[in-house]
């Protein structure tokens, strides 16, 4: 059936837990650009034969491969853009440099995304004021600064004091 | 007078676990900051500070002052004059200028759309922060005094981190709509967008749509290959419900409930009063001030 192909990689992410990035099925992405290819193809003699040769019956079957051919345009922008907000959220998790294993998950592209976005975030914070602006990466957590010691003169001499 | 200032913070401060008790404590702590010598029974088991901002940091009130004006784009205007705009200057001291940022940062993180941005704000805040800074730096290594300072600006480096962050993700989430928003928008209306996250926005934009078109677009058959991201990008949900505390009484709100059968209503919001609500009905209050999303 079409859009087997599309399917899958949606499966395949929704698989996969959140925050984590499967490796890129290039293959996956390449059967179903072919897919799309073969029934545009079929689509257009199709048309062709419709117009000249007044052959309407062909209309649903052009109706039905141009549904398939946006649902797997569908499924695979989704795939795409899905990927691309996990990779996101991994900038705010490990900071500019991605360890290796995630690296090799990665498409080329997804990496020039990737690169792309860390630059337009630092120019964004350096811009945010003072010298340098602020980082905002940092600070995730409120702050919770757990004792102050300290030692009180006087009466209270011998008692080391915690708040 | 400590006192009210408390139960004032307090609703936002027990969201993270901070007591009431501690806070009530620090209260009297930091009015006291300047003598080292503190009476034992005034020593909190401190699990938190109020936002207060210490007053005494340089012995006096810091104040801030930026145009209050119609078109909200001007820079702050640290000599201050009034502008023949109509503009008018506002005098905050510190604490008043935090207690503005947390609320600016309780309503991002609570509405589901991008609010107004609020640069003056943000500006004045990372300026308190740098004087802050510096007179620790060059304050003596009095312990006490430098490690609650250093609290007490780490709090606000969190809270003004968050709310860039909160909004930063509203960009990213509905990048195509924001844009389309802060295109047709009129002069003189005011901007859910600083110039630097316009900036952003647009690199975001741009970054994505070539992404896409390099990656799967250029591939596919041409009648296919434009895919209007304003469409496939899911919208805000301002049908989603909100908590909110009422700040200036209001009246005559209507109210359209989201079944068939009830009709619209009108209702009036008393001071203090809290409520559910859905967004939609009252984003305007929201802007104006006149309600706090909790």
């Amino acid at each position: 059936m079409f859009c087997e192909k599309a399917m899958e990689l949606v499966r395949e992410l929704h698989r996969a837990p959140e925050g984590q990035l499967p490796a890129f099925n290039e293959d996956g992405l390449r059967q179903v650009l072919e897919e799309m290819k073969a029934l545009y193809e079929q689509n257009q003699s199709d048309v062709n034969e419709a117009k000249s040769g007044g052959r309407s019956d062909l209309i649903p079957t052009i109706k039905f491969r141009h549904c398939s051919l946006l649902r797997n345009r569908r499924c695979t922008v989704a795939y795409l853009y899905d990927r691309l907000l996990r990779i996101r959220a991994l900038r705010w998790e490990y900071g500019s440099v991605l360890p290796n294993a995630l690296r090799f998950h990665m498409s080329a592209e997804e990496m020039e995304w990737f690169n792309n976005y860390k630059k337009s975030l630092a120019t964004y914070m350096r811009s945010l004021g003072g010298d340098e602006g602020l980082d905002i990466t940092q600070d995730m957590k409120p702050p919770k600064s757990l004792y102050i010691e300290f030692f009180l003169s006087g009466p209270m001499s011998k008692r080391l004091w915690r708040i | 007078m400590h006192g009210r200032r408390v139960s004032e913070s307090s609703a936002g401060a027990e969201k993270f676990g901070w007591s009431r008790a501690g806070l009530e404590q620090f209260a009297l702590l930091s009015s006291r900051f300047q003598v080292p010598r503190l009476r034992p029974h005034e020593l909190p088991v401190l699990t938190a500070c109020c936002s207060g901002v210490p007053r005494c940091l340089a012995g006096r009130r810091v104040s801030i002052r930026f145009l209050v004006s119609e078109k909200m784009t001007e820079e702050p205007d640290f000599l201050g004059q009034d502008s023949d705009g109509g503009s008018e200057e506002v005098v905050l001291t510190p604490a008043e200028l935090i207690e503005r940022l947390e609320q600016a940062w309780m309503n991002e993180k609570f509405a589901p759309e991008l609010l107004e941005s609020k640069p003056e704000i943000v500006e004045c805040v990372m300026e308190q922060l740098e004087h802050m800074e510096e007179n620790l730096r060059r304050a003596k290594r009095e312990d006490l005094k430098v490690s609650i300072h250093q609290m007490e600006m780490e709090r606000i480096r969190y809270v003004l981190s968050s709310y860039l962050r909160c909004r930063l993700m509203k960009i990213e989430k509905f990048f195509p709509h924001v844009l389309e928003k802060e295109k047709t928008r009129r002069d003189g209306e005011p901007s859910s967008l600083s110039p630097e996250e316009l900036a952003f926005a647009r690199e975001f934009m741009a970054n994505t749509e070539t992404y896409l078109k390099n990656v799967a677009l250029k591939h596919m058959p041409p009648n296919l290959q434009k895919v209007d991201l304003f469409r496939a990008v899911p919208k805000p949900d301002l049908d989603s419900y909100v908590f909110l505390r009422v700040r200036e009484r209001q009246e005559n709100i209507l109210v359209e409930p989201d079944t068939d059968e009830q009709g619209d209503y009108v209702i009036d919001l008393e001071k203090g009063s809290q409520h559910l609500i859905r967004y939609k009905t009252i984003a305007p209050l929201v802007a104006s001030g006149a309600v706090q999303l909790i």
